[in-house]
């Protein structure tokens, strides 16, 4: 059950905690309760951190994220048929459900799924009776009585264990893994198709979209994300390299190659240029979370769609029009190829994505506001409010401003996350990941 | 009196501190030949639109296109040359470039792509994917883009990146597979099947591992008998070589370690 907050009048007002990571963060994921946060590097590693108890004895560090498990997903492989390396880094991390003490989450690379069970040990056993404390056997002979192993605490260890893996599965590199409401299944896709698997098998998935050509010299759109709806187990939609959003429904056709809605918005014919198509190429697909909306996020706006309303978004918000007369240089450098990630919070009255220059915005749908916001050690102090920045597009620069061209494009944001009740966010920085939260509460 | 506004006065906010300034810092430019063509590019903020836009009137678009054209070409050179290419990248590089392509020469009519004559049933049975497939197709588009003018001086599409005189243009990627059928060509090569296997890639054998420009997927053994840099399989040896490995025809050596 959501709780609804308000936020506070000035909006986002956040203070910080923020973590080094050692290689470049791929993705970032909140639990579905909020407590834990997964990310996932280019090395393969996974990091979860988890929100400290609330504690009246230590009232400052309330709610801060700290380290609770650290593994490695995946390693590097090589594909011997093809000569091809295998890249080992983490594309996206998908928690599951708790249904137990014990947390789930899916984790992939470009070509192969894993599920991982992260447990808790606090306690452990003594007194067995066929092996002494050093876990040597003792000789048969030896043992005159028999005793009851008892169970004594140890300090709190997380274990991750590798429960499945689904392989196999992928001739192109995979994007996206979404978890099926239904808990049992999941979808897997790349860049020509989309998979269906069922959690317990391994052996096995059922192809359920396929846009390959027969002939790939006719190939001109990739499939770029998909996701499942949040509360109807048979819809899921798919987005393309061309603008175009699909949804299928599974139970229309074991195969949904036709799509049962087709969402684009038609090309403004006062802003048409050679990269047209390559900043319409939609990077993110996200539900909100009522199920009513999704939205999409393409190279320079974020669009929010209602699922009824196929002609075009009900929204759309300008994350940095300013590049819009630098596309030429953006695609020389391949900036403009860059997939930056959406968010939705909690209450689906705010939407955030990333920028260049470690910035990152903010969208609130309600009062149409929103906000530039940097991540950066410089200007985050702990527990010090985020100032507002904003980019001069030209003319005369003012105070405080940062002009265009002063922007560091290699400082992109592409992975951000929000947590799913509170005002909390993850901002992805590179190798930095900052954990903001909101300090009206 | 109203002043007039000098050229001084029009000087776009962009060019005022080079071309340098749009890229992150520590980024360097690919070609610095490029940067000549970026300054002019970035000081007529209207040029890369279609020449159907009114704006593009005060822009030279044929020059400027040429550019972008060339930086299109470049970019399809990098990507395909991947061993395993971003099929995002590739295909919208590919529709840009198409896209350019069309207006830079709207009257001539665009050449189709040719269907490669494909290897029969090499491309089909050995590899996973049609990444071999695809790999041809963009180099026919390429052999079709190389007759528009000004593209003579960039690279042909199939130039080898291996170690120099070993043309690997004709290798077809089937050769990737036979990696697996033993340690060293060099013992295949000394049963008369020298002629066959010539043109095979050793550099993997060679001192430095996983050399990244891995013959495997850039070249294709489709390529007209037009090309020259490349000794040629015919269809009779890519039979045979087909045959050797779906097993109908033994090897004339007996198995190795490594079979």
């Amino acid at each position: 059950m959501t709780t609804f907050r308000k936020h506070s009048s000035s909006s986002f007002n956040f203070a910080v905690n923020f973590s080094l990571v050692a290689d470049v963060i791929s993705t970032v994921e909140f639990s579905h309760s909020g407590d834990l946060l997964a990310t996932g590097d280019k090395g393969g590693r996974v990091v979860i951190f988890q929100r400290e108890q609330e504690n009246k004895s230590r009232p400052h560090s309330r709610g801060e994220y700290n380290v609770y498990s650290t593994f490695q997903s995946h390693e590097p492989e090589f594909d011997y048929l093809k000569s091809l390396e295998i890249e080992e880094k983490i594309n996206k991390i998908r928690w599951l459900p708790q249904q137990g003490a014990a947390r789930f989450l899916l984790s992939t690379n470009d070509k192969t799924i894993k599920l991982w069970k992260i447990s808790e040990r606090d306690k452990r056993a003594e007194g067995y009776n066929l092996k002494d404390e050093d876990g040597r056997l003792r000789d048969p002979l030896r043992i005159t009585a028999l005793r009851v192993p008892i169970l004594k605490p140890m300090d709190l260890m997380v274990e991750a264990s590798p429960r499945r893996v689904f392989a196999n599965a992928h001739t192109y590199h995979i994007n996206s893994i979404s978890v099926n409401s239904d808990h049992e299944t999941y979808l897997s896709a790349d860049d020509l198709r989309i998979n269906l698997w069922h959690l317990e098998i391994t052996d096995r998935s059922f192809n359920i979209v396929d846009i390959k050509p027969a002939n790939m010299e006719e190939l001109t759109e990739v499939i770029t994300a998909a996701e499942f709806h949040p509360h109807q187990c048979n819809v899921l939609v798919y987005s393309s390299s061309k603008g175009t959003i699909r949804l299928c429904d599974m139970r229309s056709s074991a195969l949904c190659d036709r799509h049962s809605k087709f969402f684009e918005e038609p090309e403004d014919p006062s802003s048409r240029s050679f990269f047209s198509e390559i900043i319409s190429s939609v990077s993110d697909v996200k539900f909100s979370h009522s199920g009513r909306y999704m939205m999409t996020r393409d190279y320079l706006s974020v669009k929010v769609w209602d699922l009824n309303m196929e002609s075009r978004p009900v929204e759309t918000h300008q994350v940095h029009e300013y590049l819009r007369s630098k596309l030429c240089s953006l695609y020389e450098n391949d900036c403009i190829f860059d997939k930056f990630e959406c968010c939705w919070n909690g209450s689906d009255s705010a939407i955030m994505t990333g920028s260049y220059n470690n910035f990152f915005r903010m969208f609130d749908r309600t009062t149409w506001r929103d906000v530039t916001l940097e991540a950066s050690r410089e200007n985050s102090k702990p527990r010090a409010s985020l100032k507002p920045r904003r980019v001069c597009a030209g003319g005369k620069r003012k105070k405080d401003e940062v002009s265009v061209d002063s922007l560091d494009f290699s400082k992109k944001i592409l992975h951000t996350a929000w947590h799913p009740v509170e005002n909390i966010i993850a901002v992805a920085a590179t190798n930095n990941l900052y954990i903001f939260q909101d300090k009206a509460n | 009196m109203s002043r007039v506004a000098s050229r001084k006065d029009r000087v776009p906010r962009g060019s005022v501190k080079g071309p340098g300034m749009m890229l992150s810092k520590g980024l360097k430019r690919k070609r610095e030949e490029e940067e000549e063509e970026g300054k002019e590019a970035l000081a007529v903020d209207t040029w890369w639109l279609d020449p159907g836009h009114p704006a593009v009137a005060q822009a030279p678009p044929a020059v400027a296109s040429s550019s972008l054209f060339d930086l299109s070409v470049l970019k399809l050179h990098h990507s395909l040359r991947q061993s395993e290419p971003d099929l995002r990248h590739l295909v919208l590089v590919v529709n840009t470039l198409r896209r350019i392509q069309a207006s830079m020469a709207p009257t001539a009519a665009l050449p189709p792509v040719p269907s490669p004559p494909t290897a029969p049933g090499i491309a089909d049975n050995l590899l996973a994917s049609s990444d071999a497939a695809l790999s041809a197709s963009m180099a026919s588009l390429l052999e079709d883009l190389s007759h528009i003018e000004g593209l003579s001086q960039a690279p042909q599409p199939l130039v080898d990146e291996g170690p120099p005189g070993r043309p690997t243009g004709g290798a077809p990627p089937s050769l990737g597979a036979l990696d697996l059928l033993g340690p060293a060509t060099g013992c295949l090569l000394d049963d008369g099947l020298e002629g066959l296997f010539e043109d095979i890639d050793t550099s993997m054998y060679d001192s430095e591992l996983w050399a990244p420009a891995s013959e495997g997927h850039k070249s294709s053994p489709e390529d007209g008998p037009g090309k020259e840099e490349a000794p040629e399989l015919d269809e009779a040896e890519l039979d045979y070589l087909m045959d050797v490995l779906v097993g109908t025809q033994a090897l004339e050596r007996p198995s190795g370690p490594g079979r």
